[in-house]
């Protein structure tokens, strides 16, 4: 009642509340918290909070070696464990100037981009939960399955894999691998129809994220956005085209762009994204190199001293991988730049002055992974 | 007039995207045999439940039909672990011909700190160790989760 | 075939033979309310199965299918859990309307279902404004909503109720002008008289494409005001938690949802009562043999069956749609149904008066 101006008319005489969105809440996938402050249902403020799934990442890595720090990288972004353990091994091949045998580097794009579908199949779900549609996140949820049971027979695990490892793949993959693959990839096509008649094209859903959480160009480069988030917002930031890494120079593929800038073009971004991750697996599936799938590495790696660094596209943006070392079979230093931290920069300015439903939309075309925030 | 039909076309327009909604869902819902995709677990655990072969499901020390095993005792798997997850109890003993000789007294695997990432297996230079793709790894005390994999009275495999 | 209104009277006579007139209404009073209730509990009930399982094949998965067979004791099951959990309060909340707003939400949507008629001769209350005071008294519920969301002290709670409490006020403009476009063809208010009107045809067949449009959007209009998806906006489970009943616990909360349900129920009721012939059967002008066999089939099969497509249509848009947003919600009313609704309502008076509809 402080902040009440008594000389007002008693219908002006309005109020801001503070209402705490998350760390508990349905639509913040994870323990972050947003408190917001509300005029009615019109967003003024947002202070978003860090911290409550902080576990050290950067710092337990320091006293375990770099093959077993891998294993922790899996556990920021776990939506794009793959792509993590992808980053880490590359900045320890780079240190290490091993040559990693195409059959590896094959196999880890193929991976790489399933696990891409994998993520975006979960977000579409997860987005279309958070508008208000019950029923596409299970949909969303069958389809990954199928991508995660490839994972499973291949792998071993489903979620943190931890199958990429310095100096290529940690063991061959099926030999039914290629064809599994194949029929699968008809399938995801299939769903991805599926998801545009349910969703895509429908009325309600297109009103919702039309115009919402609308992130300009200008505004999405100096907040530092990167991946679909930023490329909707028409900047070319693609990783995989302007510092290819593991043979992504020699495929065809194009970077997805949209000048749209709102939450309806990020949404269409990550789905042009799954179709264009469906091009380039069969552009590999149909010459996939034989020969060794993992280069000769030494049991207890030790990198030369120097700074290293390493720059990946997840299925969220880019993740940076900064390695000091002091000579020593354990990193001095590791720092990771992950992409969930700098897009959820965008989160206050672009739903100050929205509706509190417009912050769901904006919230969930953005696709944070909290663990990827707090590391 | 041209607002008005515009506004009508905006309307059957709208209809028309929510239809095509409607009759997924309702494909969905007259077609549940081919669509449902839910695994009835307790009951399908020994019938069409599909666990691959490389499933991660706990570390195991592979034993001979002579109970006869392949770990030196070495701990390399130790050192790879990055939880702390095994330890090996080493024991010496004295050969026929006198020498002393580092032999396996217990490969003692915590499966409750384990988090199945291979590392141990992909560190053993005798391929002693691998993974079992078991899933119902669910135990009443937590000190059941500590195992020791080698079994009682089992030795070292020799060199042939 | 026994007719329900030879039961009603057997019983009136019966009683009548044992005690004074002044008892005899008491009793048939309270023996109307059991049966009602009894009924309506065991129509939750299979409507809460029936969402379920709607949801659970909509979704690519089997539904309860645990408890009994197929599921089926499910419900019940979950009815007990919810009586033997403790109803809590939360400290600061204004413990009296807090309380009272569950059964306030209750009492009302049990209140709609005075005037309409079951089957033949079962009928509470024969009013000859039977279609306005369910349209008048469906909302009421508003304000348990409102003191529910504002009682809790609770800023999700409050937001829900607010949002709740716009829509109801809009929805119900399109909801009772639908209607209207049927009382404006047959002439009366009373229940009674827009079930007997459709003897030789249903008013959704009878009456052209007015009252086609009007069904739709009654449906739409009444699927709002049950505050079910895509019209959720007050529950609106990713925005507000659970919106205004977010601090009931135990019975409580089990009440508000076993009030959605009869709402849902009330609403199909008014919609097949009004548009599909209420408990009349199906006919086909100039069949004679068809329209013979359907006269067969019972009138409460016909009633049950209309009630229960209703809701099917309810529930397969609740797990479809995504969810409004609350100015897309008020924009969908003001500037597409409500002036839609007033030049449909002006074509219905129009081809009444010209006598056009059969």
């Amino acid at each position: 009642m402080e902040n009440q101006d008594i000389s007002l008319p008693l219908e002006e005489q309005t109020e801001e509340f503070v209402v705490n969105i998350g760390p508990q809440h349905p639509s913040t996938h994870g323990v972050l918290r947003l408190e917001a402050t509300l005029d009615g249902e019109t967003i003024k403020d947002i202070l978003p909070h860090l911290g409550y799934i902080h576990r050290g990442i950067e710092k337990m890595t320091e006293s375990l070696g770099y093959k077993q720090s891998i294993y922790l990288t899996s556990r920021m972004d776990y939506l794009s464990a793959h792509i993590n353990n992808q980053a880490c091994s590359l900045a320890v091949e780079k240190a290490l100037q091993v040559e990693v045998p195409e059959r590896a580097k094959a196999i880890r794009i193929i991976m790489a981009e399933l696990q891409r579908l994998t993520s975006h199949e979960l977000w579409w779900g997860s987005c279309a939960m958070d508008i208000g549609a019950v029923t596409p996140f299970f949909l969303g949820f069958r389809d990954r399955e199928r991508i995660l049971e490839i994972f499973e027979a291949n792998t071993g695990n489903r979620l943190t894999m931890n199958y990429i490892t310095p100096g290529g793949v940690m063991q061959d993959v099926l030999p039914s691998f290629v064809s599994d693959l194949k029929t699968l990839l008809v399938k995801v096509k299939g769903y991805l129809a599926e998801y545009d008649t349910l969703i895509t094209g429908n009325i309600i859903f297109q009103r919702r994220l039309q115009g919402v959480g609308v992130l300009p160009k200008e505004m999405a480069i100096s907040l530092g956005c990167t991946g679909p988030t930023a490329r909707a917002s028409g900047v070319s930031c693609d990783v995989r085209k302007y510092h290819p890494y593991d043979g992504y120079e020699k495929l065809e593929f194009k970077e997805i762009l949209n000048d749209g800038c709102d939450s309806w073009a990020r949404y269409l971004v990550r789905m042009e994204e799954m179709r264009e991750s469906i091009y380039i697996i069969e552009q590999l599936l149909d010459n996939l190199p034989e020969g060794e799938y993992r280069a000769k590495m030494k049991g207890v790696i030790k990198l030369p001293a120097g700074e290293y660094y390493q720059r990946v596209e997840t299925a969220r943006g880019e993740l940076g991988v900064y390695i000091v070392s002091d000579g020593t079979n354990k990193p001095y230093r590791m720092k990771f730049r992950t992409p969930c931290y700098s897009n959820l920069a965008a989160v206050k300015p672009i739903n100050v002055g929205a509706k509190i439903g417009d912050l769901m939309a904006s919230m969930a075309t953005i696709d944070l992974v909290i663990p990827d925030i707090d590391r | 007039m041209k607002t008005v039909l515009r506004y009508l076309q905006e309307v059957a327009l709208a209809f028309r995207s929510l239809w095509s909604g409607l009759r997924l869902t309702l494909y969905f819902f007259t077609h549940p045999r081919k669509e449902i995709i839910t695994e009835q677990y307790p009951e399908n655990r020994t019938t069409s439940i599909n666990i691959p072969e490389r499933f991660a499901g706990e570390v195991v020390l592979t034993h001979d039909e002579n109970n006869e095993h392949k770990c030196t005792a070495c701990t390399l798997c130790e050192m790879a672990c990055p939880n702390g997850t095994i330890k090996i109890i080493s024991a010496q003993v004295e050969t026929e011909d006198g020498k002393k000789k580092k032999v396996l007294d217990k490969w003692v695997y915590n499966l409750g700190m384990c988090t199945f990432c291979a590392q141990c297996i992909d560190a053993c230079p005798q391929n002693a160790i691998t993974m079992k793709n078991s899933f119902e790894l669910s135990v009443y005390n937590r000190s059941d989760l500590i195992k020791t994999l080698n079994k009682p009275g089992s030795k070292l495999k020799e060199k042939s | 075939m026994i007719q329900f209104s030879d039961i009603t009277s057997w019983i009136h006579e019966t009683l009548s033979g044992l005690l004074s007139p002044g008892l005899t209404f008491l009793a048939e009073l309270v023996l109307a309310g059991v049966a009602v209730l009894a009924m309506v509990l065991v129509f939750v009930v299979i409507f809460v199965y029936m969402e379920r399982k709607v949801a659970g094949f909509m979704q690519l998965r089997y539904g309860p299918n645990r408890v009994g067979i197929w599921g089926s004791l499910q419900v019940i099951a979950d009815v007990f859990k919810l009586l033997l959990k403790e109803s809590f309060a939360p400290d600061s909340v204004d413990k009296l309307l807090f309380n009272l707003a569950p059964y306030l939400v209750l009492a009302v949507s049990f209140m709609a279902l005075a005037p309409i008629s079951w089957a033949p001769g079962l009928q509470m209350w024969d009013t000859n404004i039977g279609v306005l005071f369910i349209s008048a008294v469906s909302s009421i519920g508003v304000i348990g909503i409102l003191m529910a969301g504002w009682s809790s002290n609770n800023k999700y709670s409050l937001i829900g109720a607010m949002r709740s409490g716009a829509q109801i006020v809009s929805y119900e403009l399109s909801a009772g002008l639908s209607i209207l476009a049927v009382v404006a063809m047959c002439g009366s208010l009373s229940v009674h008289d827009i079930i007997q009107s459709q003897a030789d045809g249903w008013w959704i067949f009878k009456g052209h494409l007015p009252i086609i449009f009007s069904f739709v959007v009654y449906v739409i209009a009444s699927t709002a005001e049950c505050n079910r998806a895509p019209f959720d906006l007050a529950e609106a489970e990713s925005e507000l938690t659970a919106g205004y009943h977010t601090e009931y616990s135990g019975m409580g909360f089990g009440i508000f949802y076993l009030t959605e349900y009869i709402n849902m129920l009330v609403v199909a009721m008014v919609a097949s009562t009004v548009f599909l012939g209420g408990w009349l059967p199906f006919h086909i002008y100039g069949f004679e043999a068809f329209n013979h066999v359907m006269n067969f089939i019972p009138s409460w099969i016909w009633f049950f069956g209309k009630i229960f497509f209703i809701i099917f249509l309810i529930m397969w848009f609740r797990w479809t749609f995504p969810r409004l947003r609350i100015d897309q919600l008020l924009k969908l009313e003001w500037k597409y149904l409500l002036p839609l609704s007033i030049v449909n309502l002006v074509i219905v008076a129009f081809i009444t008066i010209m006598g056009w509809h059969f």
